[in-house]
């Protein structure tokens, strides 16, 4: 064996520079290392303003894969992630996923893609059968609409839909304690912006009909200042704002809506707010502003969440973000399903995945479940709450009630036609 | 459309004060990068495509120092200081090479120096985003004038930009080096020969430029966040500022940036979904009707 392989690699090595020739007397050497390892390959964005996010996907994958491979690995084989940058964009998420497959011999897929890049990278998935988890991207209608689902492709991202149900009826249970009838919204001027405020006002209606939205502001996305919106929203005098600007643009956002003193004069709904990368960032933070819950290490209330967010910490030195959670659930539950399948075959991983419901320290009952009809996760902690200014940053979560998110998401669906 | 609203708020004083002084933020953060992008063509003859840079360096400078010294007035000095050297540095080094040559190759060093400038940024500050928070100062209650709403801080922020205004207007006009830049934006050789060093000039006019854009960037870290390439949005705007006040006029980049701010204050709610339209078109309309802008000489 060794005296085979050792100039096997050399002269691989050699060949390889001589061009295509060598990638023949390669393959059955790679193919050999596979039976050891298995890859799995992860477009991100690791470039340009989303970075930070990719970054804290990739960690985050890291951090559980260096877990199930001290275990044992995947069905017995070391996980070796191949991790590629996307720069964000959907033709470029779309190539590296297939060079991934195709030329590093990645046999699974963890898309953590923006909800653009996650598209692309679907229709990669369904054309190569490849195994695929899209982590990242929140946009309902991935798994949800029927015409997009292939048995080979799941979500772990918190789905745009359920966020909706449960901050409208959370919205509408304060408008109607406090009688805030006149409402605004303030969202970035592109797909994500649109449909999560039409989802938000929509259920926010339904649970408190006398709301009326009396002014809309869309500010382009990564816009520098926001003047002209904050004191078009103090003209309009609404009682309550909604906002799904993120990251930096929030931060912005806040800063500017300071000064001139708007969160005295409204009550603020800003879905994004409650994730570390803003809260950490905002220096002068409002108290009282009411966000859903990105993640907190602080809710789900239990220790392995907890721990789970100090361990992050720890190696990282930076709190974890909401896409670290979607991403660490993703490889969690393809350790899972691959024990139980007692294989690393993507398509056993696949059919043992339906369905199944795992332990994890997101879960809102401590365990979540991906829903075996249309592969995407269920059960995770979702809630919202009001900020304060230091650690923990949101002392209080009120947690949605999932049976209620069933419901609404089923009546949802019909309305779309996709059931 | 939203002419109701529009048309209600001209008639309402507090609407009126709220949204004109909202306006002049706007417009007088923009003017202080857009007149050293103006001066900057205006005697060198360059159009400094990398400039929104200098305001990124300007704002993270100013954090910077904030955080070490706990000293507005000194982060607003290291915004301004550090970009004036910065830009002598540039224009000595790099951006004095291309003098002769043609638009295409000043812009290929200017976009090349854009990228470069970024991932600087990104090396020293990293890749997410930044804020600098509201100096305690300035954590107060917003003043109440006619009824409407205008911020401590944002009145200091007009105020040092129309002072930088006044100075670099009559600076220009009345003082010996002032007199001697438009003596070398006119006619260099000249200028030389009488003994001038006009490489001298050319960098200190560079250095004043970035200054400009790099006090804009230090008073706008409070208020914006920092990201590497943060730059770049309020680089095209001043290009569309520069262009309707015309290239090189001092007074036009004021006018033109007090214009844009105005349309965009009053636009959002007139006209909510077309506020960046309005700017364009109001673009189209100068370009149209005074292709030189509204200040621009003649091309000689």
């Amino acid at each position: 064996m060794t005296r085979t392989r050792t100039p096997g690699i050399s002269r691989r090595s050699t060949l390889a520079l001589m061009g295509a020739g060598a990638m023949s007397f390669a393959a059955p050497w790679v193919a050999r290392a596979q039976a050891k390892t298995i890859k799995i390959g992860m477009p991100t964005i690791l470039s340009g303003r989303v970075a930070q996010l990719g970054t804290s996907s990739r960690n985050a994958v890291m951090l559980e894969v260096e877990k199930i491979n001290a275990a044992g690995g995947l069905a017995g084989r070391q996980i070796e992630m191949v991790i590629r940058d996307s720069k964000g964009q959907p033709q470029e998420a779309a190539r590296v996923a297939r060079e991934l497959v195709n030329t590093d011999g990645c046999e699974l897929m963890i898309d953590a893609e923006a909800s653009s890049g996650a598209f692309a990278v679907h229709e990669v998935a369904r054309d190569l059968g490849v195994f695929c988890i899209h982590t990242n991207s929140e946009t309902s209608s991935l798994t949800a609409d029927p015409k997009q689902h292939i048995p080979n492709a799941f979500r772990t991202a918190r789905q745009g839909v359920h966020d909706s149900i449960v901050g409208g009826s959370y919205a509408a249970a304060i408008a109607k304690a406090k009688g805030l009838k006149k409402w605004a919204t303030c969202s970035p001027d592109y797909a994500y912006g649109r449909d999560t405020t039409a989802e938000f006002t929509l259920y926010l209606k339904r649970f408190a009909p006398e709301v009326e939205i009396i002014s809309e502001s869309w500010p382009k996305l990564f816009q520098p200042d926001y003047t002209e919106v904050v004191t078009k929203i103090l003209q309009a005098k609404p009682q309550a704002l909604y906002s799904c600007l993120w990251g930096g643009d929030l931060t912005s956002y806040i800063d500017q809506a300071n000064i001139y003193a708007m969160f005295g004069q409204m009550e603020v709904f800003a879905v994004n707010m409650a994730d570390y990368t803003a809260l950490t960032v905002v220096k002068n933070l409002p108290k009282g502003i009411h966000s859903g819950n990105r993640y907190i290490k602080t809710f789900p209330t239990t220790p392995e969440n907890a721990a789970w967010g100090d361990a992050y910490k720890a190696k990282y030195n930076e709190y974890p973000t909401n896409w670290s959670w979607e991403n660490a659930t993703a490889i969690m539950l393809m350790a899972e399903a691959a024990k139980k399948a007692n294989s690393a075959d993507g398509k056993k991983i696949a059919e043992a995945l339906k369905g199944l419901t795992i332990k994890c320290p997101f879960g809102a009952d401590g365990t979540v479940t991906m829903r075996g009809d249309d592969h995407t996760l269920v059960g995770y902690a979702i809630g919202w709450g009001t900020t304060i200014p230091q650690e923990p940053y949101v002392p209080e979560v009120k947690a949605g009630d999932w049976k209620t998110i069933f419901e609404l998401e089923a009546e949802w669906k019909k309305s779309k036609g996709y059931t | 459309m939203d002419l109701d609203a529009l048309a209600g708020c001209l008639s309402s004083s507090a609407c009126l004060v709220t949204q004109t002084t909202s306006g002049l933020i706007i417009g007088m953060l923009l003017f202080l990068v857009a007149v050293g992008l103006t001066l900057i063509f205006g005697v060198l003859k360059v159009v400094n495509f990398s400039h929104g840079a200098f305001y990124m360096f300007g704002a993270y400078f100013a954090m910077t120092a904030y955080q070490l010294t706990g000293s507005f007035a000194l982060a607003m000095l290291a915004g301004a200081a550090g970009t004036a050297i910065l830009g002598l540095i540039f224009e000595r080094v790099f951006m004095s090479r291309v003098y002769g040559a043609d638009v295409l190759m000043q812009l290929l060093v200017c976009y090349a120096f854009v990228l470069i400038f970024d991932d600087v940024v990104r090396i020293i500050w990293g890749p997410e985003f930044k804020a600098m928070g509201m100096p305690a100062a300035f954590q107060v209650m917003p003043l109440f004038i006619a009824g409407g709403v205008v911020p401590p801080y944002y009145l200091l922020l007009i105020g040092v930009a129309l002072v930088a205004a006044i100075v670099l207007g009559i600076g220009l006009s009345r003082s010996r080096i002032g007199k001697v830049i438009r003596a070398a934006a006119h006619n260099p050789g000249m200028v030389s020969a009488l003994g001038i060093n006009t490489g001298l000039i050319y960098g200190g006019v560079f250095a004043l430029g970035g200054m400009l854009a790099g006090l804009a960037g230090a008073l706008a870290a409070p208020v914006r966040s920092l990201t590497p390439g943060m730059g770049f949005s309020v680089l095209i705007e001043s290009f569309i500022v520069t262009v309707i006040g015309g290239m090189g006029s001092i007074l036009g980049a004021l006018i033109g940036a007090l214009l844009l701010g105005l349309i965009r204050s009053f636009g959002s709610l007139g006209f909510p979904l077309f506020t960046e339209g309005l700017m364009y078109l109001f673009m189209v309309i100068v370009l149209v009707s005074k292709p030189t802008g509204l200040f621009g000489k003649e091309a000689a």
